[in-house]
């Protein structure tokens, strides 16, 4: 949108009849007071938004063991950091980090090339079959996962692959809306370019490695961040393929660790907030510096149905 | 493209029908218009969606009229529809497809109503917006296990925040995951308040693509903003408000984290939902090939769900979205 526009949506047209004008005049000396109840009520959102974090923080630094403050604190009144550190001593968490970081980040690379080699045949190659097969790709994401678990994890039941990183990582390196995402962002790419570049002797694939691929980050990089999130913060399918302590994720971790210490009279809250921040910390830093991709993936996901 | 290429096309489409069309498609498929790199380019992807996506789909169904019950292949004994029409009698299977309806009912519509009061809250000029509007979406990245442990500590009966609150407002404490009446609820508000984000940034996309004018004339015509809203803004949205609807409900019915964490499907099955249901019998029980059975008749109930949805869409005349 052009500044002009911009400026001019900002002088909204407000024509008023006689009787309503007394009214108008009302609500615009009110305009402080309104703006007052804005932040209000905005604020009020955004504290109920921030209270479960805040706890869970002010928990987490409670000595080990410690009931929960009451009157409730959502602010941390001790500082306690002795939680983290059993967490990585007393728990295998150290292990379960390194596990979801191996797993999530093969899963992002292998997503970004899967995606983005068919996305570029689909949008910028013509084939004979290119409509069917892109087709295909797209009904297969109407299928849910719960149709196909059971005999995915037979068939990796079947290779051999539970209990091992390949089984965690294999089925997630590639997705249908990558490939849909991918492919709307090469379209936008003037053919020119692809053409310019093949009459200087350049074939398909450093036409896709080395003018579509650079020309197209924003896209790829929110291709990863929804990969990174999806794959963070799965439990379904470590809790099938990772049936031992040593292949676990942080999610399934901290899954079994709830279950197993609810089982206690008292389970020991500040540890279990303690590997819930350990849990959200990461998608928290990368949310704070790829915010837009996230933003930009969901609203086009929206709007272009 | 040259004339004689013409040419060569429109001698191919006057050859005989019956002679070898497999011939015909093999020399299209050498000729220099076919970009055979393209294949080069969708293998991966195409292998990967073989493997791990069509050969499961086939083999689920193949399951579902089997005895499964070893992780091992084949040798199950073929039981035909006998799997289906255990199924029809299956109590605790209709009471979980029942408590899923029951959760998506509560949770898309709510879900919707505050998503949308917050996108038209956060959609204006102040300072600082971005603040507020980073803030309301952070629960959306955050992963289900970690945030369904805080919620469990925040809705505890005795020193939970939330009947804290409560009782600084005189209401009776409720012993929230562990009374039937309150579970599933108290599920749908954590998945409110975790979903609402998300839904928010889809609004504020329709919202800013509902050109400035039409708000204009509408006060032109002396409408003021409620009506305004209710009369021009809520129709022109309707593109956003039947994919939130549609993406809702499928998501609805597939929902499984929140009831693995917090409630194990309880208390007394009030929260077993379908794919947790289904992820029992499968993996706890390990008669796959009923569960199979249970998804299809999932996915069955899913598909309805949203052909009824895109019905709808049809007879309003709304010939853009369906």
């Amino acid at each position: 949108m052009s500044r002009q526009r911009m400026r001019e949506r900002r002088t909204r047209v407000r024509i008023v009849t006689g009787e309503q004008r007394g009214l108008a005049r009302l609500w615009d000396t009110l305009m402080p007071v309104r703006t007052v109840f804005f932040y209000a009520m905005l604020i009020f959102i955004a504290v109920g938004m921030l209270v479960p974090f805040l706890w869970m923080v002010s928990t987490s630094l409670r000595p080990p063991g410690a009931a929960f403050s009451y009157p409730p604190q959502i602010l941390p009144t001790t500082f306690d950091l002795r939680n983290y550190q059993q967490l990585f001593t007393l728990v295998p968490f150290g292990r379960y980090f390194l596990n979801t970081v191996l797993v999530t980040v093969l899963t992002v690379a292998g997503q970004v090339a899967f995606c983005a080699t068919a996305a570029y045949a689909f949008a910028r190659l013509s084939f004979i079959g290119r409509k069917a097969f892109f087709v295909l790709f797209l009904a297969t994401m109407m299928i849910p996962f719960q149709v196909t678990m059971i005999p995915l994890f037979l068939l990796v039941f079947q290779l051999g692959w539970v209990n091992t990183y390949t089984g965690l990582i294999a089925p997630g390196i590639s997705s249908a809306f990558g490939i849909f995402l991918l492919r709307q962002a090469f379209l936008t790419i003037p053919r020119d370019y692809q053409d310019a570049a093949r009459i200087d002797g350049a074939n398909e694939w450093t036409v896709f490695f080395r003018i579509f691929l650079p020309l197209t980050k924003p896209a790829l990089a929110t291709v990863s961040v929804f990969a990174f999130m999806g794959t963070w913060n799965d439990l379904l399918w470590p809790l099938l393929v990772a049936r031992d302590e040593e292949h676990r994720t942080l999610e399934l971790g901290l899954a079994y660790f709830n279950a197993s210490s609810s089982a206690f009279q008292q389970p020991n809250w500040p540890l279990m907030m303690a590997a819930s921040v350990v849990v959200l910390l990461p998608v928290l830093v990368v949310y704070l510096f790829a915010q837009r991709y996230f933003v930009a993936g969901i609203a086009l996901s929206g709007v272009k149905g | 493209v040259t004339v004689a290429d013409a040419g060569e096309d429109t001698r191919k489409a006057r050859q005989p029908r019956g002679r070898a069309p497999g011939h015909q498609l093999w020399r299209r498929f050498w000729s220099r218009h076919n970009e055979r790199a393209g294949y080069l380019f969708i293998l991966p992807a195409s292998a990967h969606l073989a493997l791990f996506l069509l050969i499961p789909i086939g083999f689920s169904l193949y399951l579902s009229f089997h005895e499964w019950s070893t992780p091992g292949f084949l040798g199950a004994p073929f039981v035909g529809l006998e799997n289906y029409r255990d199924l029809l009698q299956d109590e605790p299977f209709w009471r979980a497809m029942r408590n899923t309806a029951t959760y998506t009912v509560l949770s898309v519509p709510l879900g919707m109503a505050v998503s949308l009061a917050m996108a038209v809250t956060v959609n204006r000029r102040l300072l600082g917006i971005n603040v507020f509007r980073a803030i309301f979406f952070l629960p959306v990245i955050t992963s289900w296990v970690a945030v369904s442990v805080v919620w469990i500590t925040l809705l505890s009966p005795n020193a939970g925040v939330v009947n804290y609150v409560f009782g600084l407002v005189g209401l009776p404490p409720q012993a929230w995951l562990d009374n039937p009446r309150w579970a599933m609820f108290a599920i749908v508000i954590i998945t409110i308040w975790k979903g609402a984000g998300f839904q928010m940034v889809i609004w504020l996309a329709g919202l800013q693509s509902i050109p400035i004018e039409l708000h204009e004339a509408a006060a032109i015509d002396g409408a003021n903003r409620w009506r305004t809203f209710w009369h021009v803004t809520l129709p022109l949205l309707f593109p956003t408000t039947f994919f939130l609807a549609v993406t809702g409900v499928i998501g609805g019915f597939q929902v499984f984290t929140p009831m693995y964490v917090i409630t194990e499907g309880g208390p007394l099955g009030a929260t077993d939902v379908a794919v947790y249901h289904i992820y029992k019998r499968a993996f706890q029980e390990f008669s796959m090939g009923y569960a199979s059975a249970q998804a299809w008749v999932l996915f069955a109930v899913i598909f309805l769900a949203t052909l009824l949805q895109l019905w709808y869409v049809r007879r309003r005349g709304e010939t853009s979205l369906a």
